[in-house]
């Protein structure tokens, strides 16, 4: 070992402690097989939803909503991948083309909700006293509604429509991250530094948005990478249930609902759409696991 | 331990009262008039005004809300605009279908879950403990609803099955009749929750292994197998507890989907078809219904725990 390590000199260039947590975390996080696995899943199906229909189009003469009724209800061939469905369309072009539909709903909704969730957690950790309890009564309220349910109210006052389902399911959303942001901010407020901060005049805004969101954007981000998961199944349901995505759309849940009235004479159709909403739901755990595992600190040196 | 009881009891009212300004609002955030939608398009006045009556439409929204609560807490939850029949006639039976179903998938849900997570914690870093966390991943990752398709196309259709096998065939739809019937739809619940249960229990386990008391069981010479039933299990178990009560909450949501899937003529699917026909009275009724359930569901939990859990007491 150089001198120089062991004994850096004190003009070496400043270490700025948050890029230095950062590279931790980038480290821990592609020791991970797991999460590393995940996170190319995920690469991969942001690829084939935004780029694979292009190639689709460009290249090859099959569309989503191109229907054949000679030929429908057929199994995987070489010239239909995945078979076709009830109108002779291709499963397999379908599929690709609804994969954006799939991630628009896992991404929007829980970036709506998590916004909307930041802001009251935040606002709950940080006043403390009145506010605190009313927003959290308000969260146990949303949260007292089982799984699908207060989604599926939601949906069934705005009609359905894909638009709606990610609203709905944004709001199913907010109260997993109020709760999160404000234990994390409860914990970061009492800290010296925010003491420190306030002594020098700093507006309630500034320390907020200055001094404790960027401190508390761990545990922010480990919820959004495993709360889209759940947002996916869930969007998923709705438009199963006929509340979301409307026909002809090629959206997977739909499809699953289309699929299942063929389940006697052509068990395929509902087979594929079921397949890939498991991958990329499983990418999203995966890697949001992984996340989780990589900013744990109790998981640190393990 | 009296006094935790009477404040969590206390607590849940706000909550329970939250609940039904949310229920009764349903009616009046429907973008545009809720009578003209209720009664469909192309409804003459006449109709559109009638309903407007039938539900009061015409009072003001604190007026209405007080009587709603009045009713509801009476057991009078309106009713339906489809049939005219009472909303509770019309829940009736279908509460004990979906309670049944919520209930039986939990047993399977807790036994699953638990053999798994157990074996998993108790050979952590073997074989055994990485597939069972693959499936239980898995189970976690996979929409119910396309895991009954699939456990019906098997079972039900099973175009597969050898003619000696012939006897495991289910009935796809329906509920009651025979264990036939109710397996399928309990599984494709359960499987669910025993992916959440099994991890819950794992890492519980492992953090409870972890510490000083099972390290001094160990050092007198305790056997192995009771240090992981008797010491660590009990208190590991602990905060699993809160999961059960809240997949069984899960549950009675989430039968909004198996019910559709199987045809089962529960709560759950009566959301659905009165969704559909925008009867939202019944709509009102069920989604109160299966949120009050859910709310004491988690209070008599929260209360469990406390007893269970005698170290949480000291505050």
């Amino acid at each position: 070992m150089s001198e120089e390590t062991v004994n850096p000199p004190v003009t070496a260039q400043k270490i700025n402690p948050r890029i230095e947590s950062y590279k931790q975390f980038w480290r821990r996080l592609l020791k991970n097989k797991a999460a590393v696995i995940g996170g190319l899943l995920i690469v991969f199906v942001v690829l084939m939803a935004f780029i694979g229909p292009w190639i689709i189009t460009t290249f090859t003469d099959y569309r989503p909503n191109q229907t054949d009724l000679t030929n429908k209800l057929q199994g995987p061939s070489a010239s239909n991948w995945f078979g076709t469905d009830s109108f002779g369309r291709d499963i397999f072009t379908r599929l690709i083309f609804g994969a954006k539909l799939t991630l628009y709903v896992g991404f929007l909704s829980v970036f709506i909700g998590g916004i909307i969730g930041v802001i009251f957690g935040i606002i709950s950790g940080y006043y403390g006293g009145r506010v605190d309890a009313v927003i959290m009564r308000l969260m146990d309220v949303l949260l007292a509604f089982p799984g699908i349910l207060l989604a599926l109210a939601i949906v069934a006052v705005l009609g359905g429509s894909l638009t709606n389902v990610i609203i709905a399911v944004g709001i199913f959303s907010v109260p997993a991250f109020a709760r999160v942001v404000r234990g994390s901010t409860l914990s970061v407020r009492k800290l010296e530094y925010v003491d420190a901060v306030r002594a020098l005049g700093a507006s309630d805004f500034r320390i907020i948005f200055k001094h404790i969101l960027p401190n508390i954007m761990s545990p922010i981000i480990v919820q959004a990478s495993l709360r889209i998961a759940t947002a996916i199944l869930t969007g998923a349901g709705l438009s199963f249930l006929g509340l979301g995505a409307q026909p002809p759309a090629p959206e997977w849940g739909a499809m699953l609902n289309e699929g299942r009235q063929y389940m006697f004479e052509a068990g395929h159709v509902a087979l594929f759409p079921g397949l890939m909403i498991v991958l990329v739901v499983l990418a999203f755990n995966i890697f949001g696991d992984g996340v989780r595992d990589a900013l744990d600190p109790k998981m640190k040196n393990r | 331990m009296t006094k935790y009881i009477i404040r969590r009891l206390i607590q849940t009212i706000p909550v329970l009262i939250g609940v039904t300004i949310l229920v009764f609002s349903l009616m009046h955030l429907v973008p545009g008039d809720p009578a003209q939608i209720v009664a469909g398009e192309g409804a003459s006045e006449q109709t559109v005004e009638n309903i407007r009556e039938r539900l009061g439409l015409n009072e003001s929204i604190p007026v209405q809300y007080g009587r709603f609560l009045g009713n509801a807490v009476q057991g009078d939850l309106g009713s339906s605009v489809r049939s005219g029949r009472p909303v509770m006639d019309e829940i009736g039976s279908r509460f004990w279908v979906t309670v049944e179903l919520a209930f039986y998938s939990t047993i399977v849900a807790v036994f699953l879950g638990l053999i798994a997570g157990i074996v998993s914690a108790v050979r952590h870093y073997t074989l055994a403990d990485t597939s069972i966390m693959i499936v239980a991943l898995f189970g976690l990752s996979m929409p119910n609803f396309w895991f009954g398709l699939l456990l019906i196309q098997w079972f039900a259709i099973g175009n597969w099955m050898p003619e000696s096998l012939e006897f495991l065939k289910m009935r796809p739809s329906g509920w009651g009749d025979s264990w036939r019937q109710i397996i399928l739809p309990v599984l494709t619940l359960g499987t669910g929750g025993a992916a959440i249960i099994a991890r819950m229990t794992r890492s519980s386990m492992l953090e409870v292994i972890g510490q000083d008391y099972i390290r001094t069981a160990r050092a007198k010479g305790v056997s192995e197998r009771i240090v992981t039933y008797r010491h660590a299990l009990k208190n590991a178990l602990i905060p699993v507890v809160t999961v059960v009560g809240l997949e069984f909450g899960g549950f009675l949501g989430g039968a909004v989907l198996t019910e559709t899937i199987f045809a089962i003529n529960g709560m759950g699917r009566l959301t659905i078809d009165a969704i559909r026909t925008r009867d939202f009275p019944v709509v009102q009724g069920t989604v109160l219904v299966i949120s009050v359930i859910f709310v004491l569901v988690n209070l008599l939990v929260d209360i469990s725990y406390r007893l269970l859990n005698k170290r949480i007491d000291l505050n």
